[in-house]
């Protein structure tokens, strides 16, 4: 079959070639520069930068605040794809349109808006302030910032799975005489982990490297508020080369290793559909 | 629709137990639903009322002088510019991988497909970065550069290749998958008709692929014309030269100009939601394409 098309479809070369061609000059060569730079540093150089007490209160903080964004995302996104595959409410179809709203939104105007909600003076900011909830420039602004940016993904990977089970939790449950938790727990949650994962990951890779909507509600403070991406940025400011590519090396690095890891989780949830489908 | 026809079917055979394991109980619907829009109101409705809030609130006459001057006019001609020369490439591009892709059997196909999709994979400071490294005064091609006059960083053509590298995957991560669910039936076809590659193009794969390529456009466009950390990082903030309508809204915050810079970021907030709207009515066409 592949050799088929490949005798009677036109273009193949012309356009793989371009392909290539463009993937190396816009996308290869400009990254593999960074590469290419960190290897000119000596070890003392790079370690110097790398683990620096401020770059290791940076790291720790986008972590933690990642990790913490993407926690609260898999917790509100599983909730809200469900409520969105399963009930039927006025306003469903908005609220679905509107869960896109991250991705289409600049992070600058959502760094800004965010700033300005959570400030003392701001909507939410004064309901929690004699509560004696401090977000904007604490960590805590940081982790919301990042919650809204990672929104979207748990709610997208999890959102097709839950479309697509609604006929085989019917028969499991038919059978089984199954009650609603243990439905949830033996049918739904095996097939849906994967997917909740999967988003769950890719919130907290996308938070990593988030700049835009974090910088104005950080306070950008060394050691207490400053994330890794800002430190990069601070060190390219104080023209110190070396010390943002030696951090930078080691964000595309963690990046990488989460990409691929987020590869393998996506071959298993499409094995699992395939399989359930396989079966029937 | 479906779930209304399986609910049927389901109570005809043994209604308690399937109610029981396929509704939730009255209470954890409340909940859920409770939980879900209590999230989707403060993350994303209040924030986006906050803008248009604080836009007006120095009044009409301040609003529109913010996105009136010179400098705001500067801006968005700039951002205009670097969406036209982005979008047209990466959408180009797109299509060509897509065709290679989906069409054909090679080696490495796989390692292709992950490649395109690096840049997403790569923080907008880092993408950023990479140029200065590169075309920055003490980088790769920088003493070469300075010789002979040309300015890539802190000039356009720096906006235009970090905003090119961050959104370079957009349309082709659109079209693969499109195309290859497609198949190549009607495209053969033509061929052996006699067409040649062009006409098969414009008369067979351009019309079945085109919401698809749109779409993609769409929120490549989005992304171009917003992106923030990146451009930052290469555009040195010249105003009325180097900044973008996202580094513009950037200055005027820090300047403490609230009121101008939340009614400059209304502009990007009207972009957000016309590509919000256009996301939505071509999912829609496309699911009804591919069902008919």
């Amino acid at each position: 079959m592949a050799a088929r098309r490949n005798g009677v479809l036109p273009g193949f070369g012309l356009t793989l070639g371009f392909s290539i061609l463009y993937l190396s000059l816009v996308v290869l060569v400009p990254l593999s520069a960074l590469f290419f730079r960190s290897a000119t540093l000596s070890l003392e150089e790079f370690s110097a930068a790398v683990f620096s007490a401020r770059a290791l209160a940076a790291y720790k903080l986008s972590f933690g605040a990642s990790l913490a964004a993407a926690l609260a995302n898999a917790f509100f996104g599983l909730a809200l794809a469900w409520v969105l595959t399963r009930y039927r409410f006025p306003g469903r179809d908005l609220i679905d349109a509107f869960v896109d709203l991250p991705f289409a939104l600049p992070t600058a105007v959502a760094g800004i808006t965010l700033t300005t909600l959570l400030a003392k003076n701001g909507w939410l900011g004064r309901i929690l302030e004699p509560l004696g909830i401090e977000a904007a420039y604490t960590p805590l602004g940081v982790a919301i910032a990042l919650t809204f940016i990672g929104l979207p993904f748990v709610v997208r990977s999890v959102q097709p799975v839950l479309e697509d089970l609604e006929a085989e939790a019917e028969e499991a449950a038919e059978s089984l005489g199954a009650g609603r938790l243990q439905t949830f727990r033996r049918v739904l949650f095996p097939a849906l982990w994967p997917a909740l994962t999967t988003g769950t990951a890719l919130a907290f890779a996308r938070s990593l490297g988030e700049y835009g909507s974090v910088v104005f509600i950080s306070g950008n403070m060394p050691l207490r508020t400053e994330i890794v991406p800002l430190l990069i940025v601070t060190k390219l400011e104080q023209y110190d080369y070396a010390g943002a590519t030696a951090i930078a090396t080691v964000m595309l690095v963690t990046s990488f290793v989460l990409l691929l890891a987020i590869n393998a989780l996506q071959a298993i949830g499409r094995r699992r559909l395939a399989g359930a489908g396989a079966s029937e | 629709m479906t779930s209304a026809a399986f609910e049927r079917d389901s109570r005809s055979v043994s209604p308690q137990s399937v109610r029981a394991a396929l509704e939730d109980p009255r209470w954890l619907r409340v909940t859920l639903i409770s939980v879900a829009l209590g999230f989707v109101f403060l993350f994303l409705f209040l924030p986006l009322a906050a803008v248009f809030s604080e836009a007006l609130a120095g009044g009409l006459s301040v609003y529109w002088h913010a996105i009136s001057e010179p400098i705001a006019r500067k801006a968005i001609l700039l951002t205009v510019i670097v969406a036209c020369v982005s979008v047209p490439l990466n959408a180009v591009f797109g299509v060509a991988a897509a065709w290679a892709i989906a069409r054909f059997e090679f080696r490495g196909k796989n390692l292709l497909i992950t490649l395109i999709d690096l840049p997403f994979a790569v923080s907008p400071v880092i993408s950023g970065l990479i140029f200065v490294l590169l075309f920055g005064a003490q980088g790769v091609f920088g003493p070469w550069l300075q010789a002979h006059g040309i300015k890539i960083i802190f000039a356009v053509p720096g906006i235009v290749l970090a905003t090119t590298f961050i959104t370079f995957p957009f349309v082709a991560r659109e079209l693969i998958p499109l195309m290859q669910e497609q198949g190549s039936e009607e495209e053969e076809a033509a061929i052996s008709l006699g067409a040649s590659g062009w006409q098969m193009f414009r008369r067979v794969t351009l019309p079945n692929i085109r919401l698809g390529l749109l779409y993609g456009v769409v929120l490549l466009n989005a992304r171009a014309m917003g992106e923030f950390g990146a451009v930052s990082v290469v555009s040195g903030h010249v105003r009325g030269l180097t900044n973008t309508i996202p580094l513009h809204v950037e200055i005027l915050y820090n300047e403490y100009q609230t009121d101008a810079a939340f009614a400059v970021a209304t502009l990007l907030a009207f972009l957000a939601l016309v590509t919000l709207i256009a996301k939505r009515a071509l999912e829609w066409h496309i699911r009804k394409e591919t069902e008919s």
